[in-house]
């Protein structure tokens, strides 16, 4: 196989080509370095919906620079890598839309300012997840878990837009950077506990927080360059950047700290110890994922500037080290063509590039010095000890979460690199350097930074958080602060990760004692509700879509009448005054025409005569229209009358089981009767009331005196259609074509199947 | 179908005088009852009498289009209609007029809004053809 950089299959050559669209925008975001640094932020907006008051606007700053750095950056070695990863994909082509689709959405989720328009970013970051998760779609499960994932984080981000239209109502702006001078506010403010509540519900179904996160190991189903991109670099950071962005206008509370404290250590604990158990590789780096975040969840949920920075901190170690484990386990996917850790061993000979980036990454994860993960981890204890409320809890989990990360990292490296027997059944070749460029370069990286951590603090770090957090003191990254407590438990962390790797087997026999143990876990949740849903479905067709014409119509005119006479009898307490007078003779004759034609629809037991009636019922109606002197709706009336009675005839001629008259049974018939008696009774009530009300004339008399002067028609009736109201006469006229055109449909199906 | 001399000998001049009718009610719509909407359905009761006494074939020969084509034109025209006024400045569907003819002192003007009732006309008309034709042509093949 030759190896220069441009391959000859073409799809794969403009796929490789749209890795130019994350290089540039990764450099326009460091171009923006400098200024944040500064602590300069930009912000523009252009009018979105000016009749709501609603402004398309973007804010960069700091925190939106790491992020758009990450993800542009991630981006580019995740595109690179999935055009070898793909090749030969039938769907390469619809794998890179959606992939570059997802990246600027969420770089659009990143920097908008406007929180409506930041839920529509957070809404299309889950569509493409979806897709994505979904890309190979003949396969069940893969569908089965992109709709879990869907379902999950899209019944999250329906709780985050209720958060923000609160939100909006209690501020009085959409605008996050008008939110924030108002904070003291907000936090006394009545709707506060309900914002918050589902804010957080939004942030933590995005974030896999404990108890949604059973999704994100299920989303493994995606090709692993989407796992290294969505699902541990930045799709799952979405809710610990809404989490970020909010601190300074919601946080700081107890309520606020407290959940965000307990249900982020919780995640970290549950996820660290789940990973350990895992054989899978992807499915190992997923739990580490859950772990993680609930960690940087966790750290938000502090006040202090030690507290957010490790937050921040260890949002960059993790991002950079665990793309490079997911991109790794996709090469050796790719290569051996498994993932199960007991069928892997001596890679590390086999693969020496791959084997470099998950030494670095494995090492950095572990926290060992030299390394980015020790610096994360450092500020880490330093930020738990440095807070207020429930130091001694945050450290405590912080140090297990970490431990067992150490020992979830010795998994990784020792087991399939380090051991050195060849697996038996195939010996694995190195992948293109097109593939593992991207996993080495991360690695160096994660080296590089742990080397000069000041200048990562100086530069992304600090800018990401004095964005969120403005009393800024001073915190340093070093690699060495001398002998203190931070140091202290990172030793101790190392030590713990070496206990817990040597006796994995027990741990991981207690671990699943526990789970079986628990009768109650968000899966079963999630698959039950789902169930009901079904069930739910399955029940409400069984009553109202049975698929008879008659109970459709049944239910439509029965809901008609108890819903308007509700409405009336809440309304009014008064029935309206009939008037004694007797209505003049024409019109007694045309009540007994109406009345003796509605007699034999009634009793007649042909439907042919039965049909005919009915429109010498119309036509009287017709008439009744004329009399009062309205020969447009007369005219219309008499018109369709006609119409009505030639399409039904017609219908009946073809169905033979109908001409042989009617069928139901006496019970049936008098509930229709019911039905029928009680809908003449409302029309009537009401039509009386509208007569016995003083009758409004302004807009008579606009259309009168403008009919002919503004719009050239006598007719006003006619005018009103085509020229006043046109819009609702083409609302209508398009309700006509559908119904003409799904009436074909079923007509000619239903010829088709005869 | 049982073909009727009467019908179809009463057939052919009353549809041609139903028709020439139709198209008076949807000129004259503007000023007097009729229009778009009453003009096709009387255009509409006029070919189901010809389907009825002539079989739909005779029906399609005589229109030359297919019904649903003609829904789809009066949309077309329906929504093309708005267009003046927006090209003018104004909200869409805003109507515009000019004089077409003048004599005696007399004008004849001619607006959008007609060109709107036309498209009416031809979505109501397409969609009674549509439903009378399939309905006619399943009855003579089942």
């Amino acid at each position: 196989m030759r190896k220069h950089f441009f391959s000859k299959n073409r799809t794969d050559q403009i796929a490789r080509a749209t890795s130019l669209l994350p290089l540039t925008l990764f450099l326009a975001a460091a171009s923006l370095l400098p200024h944040t640094a500064a602590g300069n932020s930009y912000r523009a907006a252009i009018k979105w919906a000016p009749s709501l008051g609603v402004e398309l606007s973007f804010m960069i700053d700091g925190l939106s620079v790491l992020f758009a750095l990450i993800i542009t950056g991630i981006g580019f070695f995740v595109t690179v890598y999935a055009v070898d990863y793909l090749h030969g994909h039938g769907h390469t082509r619809r794998f890179f839309i959606f992939l570059h689709g997802f990246m600027l959405a969420m770089l659009g989720l990143v920097t908008a300012d406007n929180v409506l328009a930041l839920f529509v970013f957070w809404e299309l970051t889950t569509m493409f997840s979806y897709l994505l998760i979904g890309f190979e779609h003949e396969d069940e499960v893969s569908r089965k878990n992109a709709r879990q994932a869907l379902l999950v984080t899209g019944a999250g981000g329906l709780a985050l837009l209720a958060g923000f239209l609160l939100l909006g109502i209690a501020a009085g702006t959409y605008e996050i950077s008008e939110m924030i001078p108002l904070a003291g506010g907000l936090k006394i403010h009545p709707l506060y506990d309900a914002i918050l509540v589902l804010v957080f519900l939004g942030a933590f179904t995005k974030s896999a927080q404990f108890p949604f996160h059973f999704w994100l190991p299920n989303a493994m189903a995606a090709p692993a360059p989407i796992s290294a991109f969505l699902h541990s670099a930045t799709m799952v950071k979405g809710g610990i950047y809404l989490l970020a962005r909010f601190h300074p206008v919601l946080g700081g509370s107890a309520a606020w700290t407290t959940v965000l404290v307990t249900v982020g250590a919780a995640t970290a604990v549950i996820g660290a110890f789940t990973a350990l158990g895992q054989s899978d590789l992807k499915k190992i780096l997923a739990y580490t994922t859950v772990a993680a975040l609930g960690l940087m969840t966790m750290f938000l949920g502090g006040t202090g500037t030690p507290s957010l920075t490790a937050a921040m901190t260890f949002l960059l170690v993790h991002a950079l080290y665990k793309s490079a484990l997911f991109l790794a386990a996709g090469i050796i996917d790719h290569q051996t063509g498994t993932r199960q850790i007991e069928d892997l061993a001596g890679l590390g000979r086999a693969m020496p590039f791959t084997a470099f980036a998950v030494f670095a990454a494995c090492f950095s994860m572990a926290g060992f010095p030299l390394f980015f993960g020790f610096i994360g981890k450092e500020i880490m204890y330093k930020g738990a000890l440095a807070e207020t409320m429930m130091p001694g809890f945050t450290a405590a989990a912080a140090v297990l979460s970490n431990g067992l990360m150490t020992a979830v990292a010795a998994v990784f490296l020792i087991g399939p690199f380090l051991s050195g027997r060849v697996a038996e059944h195939k010996k694995p070749k190195e992948a293109s350097f097109r593939m593992w460029g991207g996993p080495v370069i991360l690695g160096g990286i994660t080296i590089v930074f742990g080397i000069v951590p000041d200048l990562v603090g100086h530069w992304l770090v600090s800018p990401a958080v004095s964005a969120f957090h403005y009393t800024v003191e001073d915190v340093h990254l070093a690699l060495y602060h001398g002998i203190n407590k931070p140091l202290g438990l990172s030793v101790l962390t190392l030590a713990l990760g070496a206990g817990l790797y040597l006796n994995r087997k027990r741990v991981n026999r207690a671990v699943c004692g526990l789970y079986s143990a628990v009768p109650v876990n968000g899966t079963r949740v999630y698959d039950a509700a789902l169930d009901a849903v079904g069930a739910a479905g399955r029940a409400q067709n069984r009553v109202l879509q049975n698929g008879s014409f008659h109970r459709y119509l049944y239910v439509v005119v029965a809901s008609f009448v108890l819903v308007t006479a509700y409405s009336y009898l809440r309304g009014t307490d008064t029935l309206p005054a009939v008037s004694p007078e007797l209505p003049p003779a024409r019109m007694l004759l045309l009540v007994i025409v109406i009345v003796s034609a509605v007699f034999a629809v009634v009793t007649t037991g042909s439907v042919l005569l039965a049909i005919c009636s009915l429109g010498v019922v119309g036509a009287g109606i017709a008439i009744v229209f004329l009399s009062f002197g309205a020969p447009d709706l007369a005219l219309t009336q008499l018109l369709v009358e006609t119409l009505t009675v030639i399409i039904v005839s017609v219908i009946l001629l073809r169905l033979p089981g109908l001409r042989s008259g009617d069928s139901r049974t006496s019970v049936r018939k008098w509930c229709d009767g019911t039905l029928a008696a009680a809908t003449g009774v409302v029309i009537t009530v009401l039509m009386l009331t509208v007569v016995s009300s003083p009758f409004d004339r302004s807009i008579t008399e606009f259309f009168e005196s403008n009919s002919y002067l503004a719009a050239h028609g006598k007719n006003i009736v006619n005018v009103i259609l085509v020229d006043f109201r046109s819009m609702d006469t083409l609302g209508e006229i398009i309700v006509v074509a559908a119904a003409g055109l799904a009436g074909y449909g079923l007509i000619r199906k239903q010829g088709r199947k005869s | 179908m049982i073909r009727s001399l009467i019908l179809a000998t009463a057939t052919r001049l009353l549809v041609s005088i139903i028709l020439v009718f139709s198209v008076y009610l949807l000129l004259r719509g503007h000023n007097a009852p009729g229009g778009g909407f009453a003009g096709a359905l009387i255009a509409g009761t006029g070919f189901a009498l010809h389907a009825m006494a002539e079989g739909p074939a005779s029906v399609r020969r005589a229109i030359r289009l297919e019904p649903r084509g003609l829904i789809v034109f009066g949309m077309f025209l329906a929504v093309c209609s708005g267009l003046p006024g927006l090209i003018a400045g104004k909200p869409f569907f805003t109507g515009l007029w000019w004089t077409a003819a003048e004599f005696e002192g007399l004008e004849i003007v001619v607006g959008t809004p007609f060109f709107f009732d036309v498209g009416v006309y031809s979505i109501v008309l397409g969609t009674i053809l549509t439903l009378i034709l399939a309905l006619e042509e399943g009855l003579e093949e089942g």
